[in-house]
């Protein structure tokens, strides 16, 4: 394999030393002319399927805002059902993780497998952590008798609304861990591609692809934190 | 190494293997193209057996064919295996995956793995909602309006509704795989500027597809949380509003009918130009305005809610906007018959459905203005007005578009030619079997006979039996193009590679195109449809 491509991809370190050619991960697919070629297709994918994504939870969101708006006194009581203090945990979490990705990103181009691995293992653990707080959260709600449709116990002033409230907020958080999972799932196939030595400074489509949908999906949770834990406070 | 196209043994696409395997784990856009054609086939005669039973049903006043659950469900799964099944996939995703790597000189569509993924989400999504039909049906309409979708009907809406759910997602990578073929994958020397009109066509409704899909998905997959799990995002108890389900609905189906009608126009783009050996007239007007139909058609959607208790003022503008997306699409049917002038017009299958398409897809845009009209729309609104007025549009456009496409490039994807006389005979068929279903139905609809119900008065009849007469001669006209299609794949002639004397890349491969679509990778030196005009006595010539 030509290891001229080395210098057209973007970031890439021109040092033109392809020790890991021959992985199929490498080459580039039949239907492209050159690397750059291919790596641009991806990017532009990605962006595409992000354009997507923005207007898979923006029509929730939107939903969701002309209830807040159409409801506020209510919206915002409910709000304070929801644990501040492991939202915001939660949101530490995460944008922790956002940092820990890009540094993996940036390893599967400049450091070596075990560094790689370091670093997707550590995106790995804090994106598990923020689902076991999640966990907690919804396991708490359930107890409380706060879970839309089955058991909703609150009786108090605009019970309704209230369930209302916290039926898009299992609804946005549910989907949004959905997508923690997924993007779990895809942090797994990395470290095992990593491991075996598939990244390098000539390739690391996946890794940058993947980057960028965790920070996406970090992206709505700060949406999503304020817009449903700190309604209610003042 | 270059084979050549008149060999018969010559490599290409179908017949490089003809195991199941090799077509089940194709990753070559023509054959993708080719298992998309054989599954909305089989969608669009089970959409086709429900009208006939809705048509037959309608003969008599009393609706004695069926009970009026029954016809509800019937009419639903019209509705949502023509919509979601045939209409939306077809011309894209049969058409489109086979011929726009062909049209800008690539060898396969950027994501080719997606692709196939793409087909296997459309078949899962098709075999959820086969399985809602089977297990007793859905009865909401096509719609699935709350709250009679989350609270009212006890049918198969959930898993309906998760059909529809999955298969877009089936949309949405088709549009990203196209988005970034055009972009990325155009040969050297194809300019924007120079792209055929089917190319740019296809560019904007996979506009639509990436960001009018994810919010239709979104709107179902709610309905089907609400139905299943009791949570309230529509429920009026809670304080849930059912008519922002219409608005989430129509923002991705209104559009959804710029995803039909975009590409039947790109298609009748190609058609005209080749079948008047003309120049296209207005090339930039014609391009531009698919762009400014996809991203005017997400302002539009108000337009079905004037009587859903939507604010005057909303409506007003709604209207207004609604008036406004006609403007790009009298741009091309003025474009369309610029062409025609002084060109030698052939009358071969695929010109007649061209033809058919700017008649009738006129009147269906032209009604819908009326439709638009924030008084008419009181009067007619609901009624088998709108009925005919959508199936101008959507049979009368998107379907004449889709068979004037698959019999142009019929000879490209099989490599054999159909029988010309009697494709002519099948499209004058259609054509009229089309006119006498659906034309009565706009005097019964401005007479006042509602949609969706089967037990109408009596002075409805007579016009009624004509639509269901015609309804029988356009399911015969439809019968034809697929038994003759799939006969001339066996005992066609052989067509050459360029059996139209067609402008265009396409047909600078063989027919059908190798696996690989081009030995060489072709550079692109002059603008498309370089028809050069034909003055009487001379020779038919491509330039
Ligand atoms: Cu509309």
């Amino acid at each position: 394999m030509p290891d001229s491509h080395a210098a057209s991809v973007p970031h890439a370190h021109h040092h033109g030393h392809d020790s890991h050619a021959g992985h199929a991960g490498h080459a580039v697919a039949h239907q492209f002319d050159d690397a750059e070629q291919q790596f641009g297709a991806a990017t532009l994918g990605m962006w595409i399927f992000l354009l997507t994504e923005v207007m898979f939870f923006g029509a929730i969101l939107a939903a969701y805002a002309i209830y807040f708006v159409t409801y506020v006194d209510p919206f915002e009581d409910a709000s304070n059902h929801l644990s501040l203090a492991l939202g915001a945990l939660n949101t530490v979490i995460l944008l922790t993780s956002s940092l820990t990705m890009a540094r993996a990103v940036h390893a599967a181009q400049t450091a070596d497998a075990r560094t790689q691995v370091r670093w997707l293992v550590r995106t790995l653990a804090l994106g598990a952590a923020f689902l076991v707080i999640k966990a907690f959260e919804y396991g708490s709600k359930f107890e409380e008798g706060l879970v839309p449709g089955i058991g909703f116990r609150y009786d108090g002033p605009g019970a309704a609304q209230h369930e209302l409230f916290l039926s898009f907020y299992f609804a946005l958080t549910g989907l949004h861990a959905l997508h923690m999972i997924i993007g779990i799932g895809v942090l797994l196939v990395l470290v095992w591609m990593a491991r075996r030595g598939r990244f390098s400074a000539a390739y690391f489509t996946p890794v940058e692809m993947s980057g960028l949908y965790w920070h996406f999906v970090d992206l709505v949770w700060i949406f999503l934190f304020p817009m449903l834990y700190l309604l209610g406070r003042h | 190494m270059t084979p050549d196209p008149s060999s018969r043994t010559a490599v290409n696409y179908l017949n490089v293997d003809y195991g199941v395997r090799s077509w089940l784990l194709t990753k070559d856009h023509k054959r993708i193209g080719f298992l998309y054609l054989v599954s909305i086939t089989v969608m669009f005669a089970i959409g086709g057996l429900a009208a006939l039973a809705i048509r037959l049903d309608l003969l008599t006043p009393a609706g004695d064919l069926m009970g009026d659950d029954t016809y509800n469900k019937m009419f639903t799964m019209h509705g949502v295996a023509m919509v979601f099944f045939f209409l939306v996939p077809s011309i894209p995703a049969v058409l489109g995956n086979f011929l726009i790597p062909l049209m800008i000189g690539a060898r396969d569509l950027a994501f080719p793995r997606l692709n196939l993924a793409s087909w296997y989400i459309f078949i899962l999504g098709g075999g959820i909602t086969l399985y809602a039909v089977l297990t007793g049906g859905v009865d909401t309409g096509w719609t699935f309006y709350t709250p009679y979708s989350t609270e009212g009907s006890n049918t198969n809406v959930t898993s309906a509704a998760l059909g529809v759910f999955v298969s877009g997602f089936s949309s949405i990578l088709t549009g990203l795989n196209f988005l970034v073929t055009i972009h990325r994958m155009r040969a050297p020397g194809l300019r924007w500027l120079r792209l055929p009109l089917f190319v740019w066509a296809q560019y904007a409704t996979s506009i639509i597809f990436i960001l009018g899909t994810p919010v239709i998905a979104i709107t179902v997959l709610l309905v089907a949380v609400e139905r299943s799990l009791d949570i309230g995002i529509f429920d009026p108890a809670l304080g849930g509003d059912p008519i922002l389900f219409q608005h989430l609905f129509w923002f991705y189906s209104h559009p959804a009918v710029y995803i039909m009608i975009l590409p039947a126009m790109g298609v009748v783009s190609e058609i005209i130009p080749c079948f008047t050996r003309n120049k296209i007239f207005g090339y930039k007007f014609i391009a531009v305005s698919s762009l400014a139909i996809a991203l005017l058609g997400f302002l539009v959607w108000g337009h079905h809610m004037f009587v859903s208790g939507q604010s005057v003022n909303a409506s007003l503008i709604f209207s207004f906007l609604s008036f406004a997306v006609a403007i790009p699409s009298a741009v091309k049917v003025f474009n369309w018959t610029a062409t025609l002038y002084k060109g030698s017009i052939g009358f071969e299958a695929p010109m007649l459905y061209a033809l058919g398409f700017i008649g009738l897809f006129t009147i269906g845009g032209l009604t819908g203005l009326f439709l638009a009209s924030l008084g008419l729309d009181v009067h007619v609104h609901d009624t088998y007005f709108v009925v005919a007025h959508f199936h101008y549009i959507m049979v009368g456009g998107a379907v004449m578009g889709y068979l004037g496409g698959l019999h142009f490039w019929w000879p490209k994807i099989s490599g054999k030619l159909y029988p010309e006389w009697l494709a002519r005979v099948s499209a004058v068929i259609i054509f009229l079997g089309f006119n006498l279903t659906f034309f009565p139905q706009f005097v019964l609809g401005y007479l006042g006979m509602p949609r969706r119900y089967h037990v109408y008065p009596p002075e409805f009849q007579v016009l009624n039996v004509f639509s269901t007469a015609g309804a029988s001669i356009l399911g015969f006209g439809y019968l034809l193009p697929i038994v003759y299609f799939a006969w001339s794949m066996r005992y066609g002639k052989v067509a050459s590679a360029n059996p139209w004397n067609a402008a265009g890349l396409e047909w600078a491969t063989p027919s059908p195109p190798p696996p690989d679509n081009f030995a060489e990778t072709p550079v692109v030196e002059d603008d498309p449809y370089g028809y050069t005009r034909i003055d009487p006595g001379e020779e038919l010539q491509v330039a």
